[in-house]
């Protein structure tokens, strides 16, 4: 919850806050804390829109680039899917989490290091650029409100 | 969880129709080449004809040469991945790691194995550097593409590259998620997923398993 608290209070202080805090929520956002800077790192979080809009494209300073992946499981196989573009239905929350769609950090400068905060800038077609920031948790952290290894 | 229905998404979702179908199509290969898929080898367990063997030569992240024979005695807990993947690995790796802490000292009684799928690029050092992230008893295993290959085909786990012009390498691997428990001598138990049961719930049903075999 104070994460949420955090990323309502972030969205205020954004320049490009005025219209998307509006229309997009972005709920309980949170990296995992990778091994290796040479080992693409996960982040997740959930995407709440008021109208039907659609995730574009993300960005961070930390990575060269920030891909929309799925993990697809089908004969017990895991899958990696990529995405060029995440709908978000009007009022319908798009759950980014483990084992499921995530967005994979590539090229990290350096790695996600557990405690750390990073910059994340979500694009979307309608709601323009909202920039948040995301805490970086254990290595074995299934979310922010569970409890972090 | 998402909705994947824009017209640009249509050439995904038809993409992804065939990977199913070429999915099925190479499970029916396997199955006609008498290779049992994983939920054939979870059939054949109840019915006490383990097809999945815990054999392989290869190497430990300390450098050393290891074959099965130097986890016999212990219950051996093996999980197939690689260490550019960033949502399953890490997910499963750390839920092992959590299943051994719930275990406490039991844990002692147990190798718990992590094999790459992509060797080329997880070396002995990267391996090292990964699995100690994780749990300081989890054993990171490589080789060349023949021994994990061999390993592979022994646990019946399933991997496959597939190129991804996006990815690191221009390559993902796609690998099956299955956590592997074979008994003390080798043989195999029972198989486990991630997303099938809290940590807590796994760690019981190995305590149960143990207490069974009395070991």
């Amino acid at each position: 919850m104070r994460t949420a608290l955090l990323i309502v209070a972030v969205l205020t202080l954004s320049p490009f806050s005025a219209m998307a805090e509006e229309t997009v929520r972005i709920i309980e956002p949170w990296a995992r804390a990778s091994v290796l800077a040479s080992r693409p790192g996960a982040a997740y979080l959930t995407i709440e829109s008021a109208r039907d809009d659609r995730l574009l494209s993300v960005e961070s300073p930390v990575a060269d680039r920030v891909m929309i992946h799925a993990t697809e499981n089908n004969d017990d196989v895991n899958r990696m899917v990529h995405f060029d573009a995440l709908d978000l239905p009007a009022g319908k929350s798009v759950v980014l989490a483990p084992g499921g769609t995530h967005l994979m950090l590539m090229g990290l400068k350096e790695r996600l290091i557990e405690g750390a905060r990073v910059p994340v800038t979500l694009r979307f077609e309608r709601a323009g650029e909202v920039t948040i920031t995301v805490p970086v948790l254990g290595i074995g952290a299934r979310g922010p409100t569970e409890d972090i290894q | 969880m998402a909705s994947f229905t824009s017209p640009s998404l249509v050439r995904i979702r038809y993409a992804l129709w065939g990977l199913i179908v070429v999915a099925a199509l190479v499970l029916a290969g396997l199955y006609m080449r008498g290779t049992p898929a994983p939920q054939e080898s979870r059939q054949a367990t109840q019915s006490g004809e383990a097809a999945v063997r815990s054999e392989f030569t290869l190497t430990d992240h300390t450098g050393k040469r290891v074959t099965e024979a130097d986890f016999l005695g212990r219950w051996q807990m093996v999980f197939f991945g690689f260490t550019y993947c960033p949502d399953v690995c890490p997910t499963t790796l750390a839920y092992m790691a959590t299943v051994l802490d719930t275990l406490g000292e039991t844990a002692d009684k147990i190798a718990p194995l992590f094999i790459t799928v992509d060797p080329g690029r997880d070396t002995p050092k990267v391996m090292a550097d990964y699995v100690s992230a994780f749990h300081h008893r989890l054993v990171g295993l490589t080789g060349s593409e023949v021994d994990v290959a061999a390993a592979a085909d022994a646990f019946r786990a399933y991997y496959e590259r597939m190129e991804e012009d996006s990815a690191p390498d221009g390559y993902l691997m796609t690998h099956s998620g299955h956590i592997y428990l074979m008994t003390p001598e080798g043989r195999f138990e029972a198989v486990f997923r991630e997303g099938d049961q809290p940590p807590e719930e796994m760690a019981r049903k190995i305590q149960n398993i143990m207490e069974k075999y009395g070991k």
